[in-house]
């Protein structure tokens, strides 16, 4: 039991680490296109590494749950991506000069 | 391995505090709305690993309601302030 109970800490401690990264990206990134890049480490890598580390710890009804669960948020979480990214980009709230290029600008189609 | 957990409840709670703080600074909408995005995720991975240290998997049901609520409502408030900030745009360009 002392190694599940190893590799479950392994497991909670890299989840919380790459949340906690991602939070200190949140703040210190610079605009809302540079944050989705931010905020998609908890988002994916972090949950699912926080729900194995959980699925370690219980049993296997709770294995079913916690798959529903992560297979719900990575395939959510691009989603919630690409939404707030374009209504960045249609309202303008982003900064044009961070972008290395942009092919839906108006004045750059062809 | 009660100090683990105190430590990964310590992380997810810092990096709440700081994804608030985004939260009420951010200068657009867009990223007040990814900041509660984050802050639902935070959660539902803090009610798991709750749940797993009760040895209480029950709960594990409202990591997926958390889950789903944060998708659905983060869907929703940013459709809604795509098509005010488009209509706001419009109006800046005549």
């Amino acid at each position: 039991m002392i190694i599940l109970d190893i590799l479950s800490a392994v497991l909670l401690l890299a989840g919380a680490a790459i949340c906690l990264l991602g939070g200190i990206g949140m703040v210190t990134f610079p605009d809302v296109m540079t944050r989705l890049h931010a905020a998609s480490k908890p988002q994916s890598a972090g949950f699912l590494l926080l729900l194995l580390g959980a699925a370690v710890q219980l049993d296997w009804w709770a294995l079913s749950l916690l798959t529903l669960a992560g297979m719900f948020q990575l395939l959510t979480s691009p989603v919630v991506s690409q939404v707030i990214g374009r209504v960045a980009y249609r309202t303008g709230e982003f900064r044009a000069d961070l972008l290395a290029r942009d092919e839906t600008s108006p004045d750059r189609s062809p | 391995m009660q100090l683990v957990y105190a430590c990964t409840f310590t992380m997810l709670a810092v990096a709440g505090l700081l994804v608030t703080v985004r939260l009420l600074r951010g200068p657009a909408v867009p990223d007040r709305i990814l900041a509660i995005d984050v802050l639902s995720v935070l959660l539902a991975g803090g009610i798991a690993v709750d749940s797993a240290r009760r040895g209480f998997p029950e709960a594990l049901t409202l990591v997926l309601v958390v889950a789903l609520l944060g998708f659905v409502s983060t869907v929703l408030a940013a459709r809604f302030a795509g098509a005010r900030g488009m209509e706001e745009a419009e109006e800046a360009r005549q």
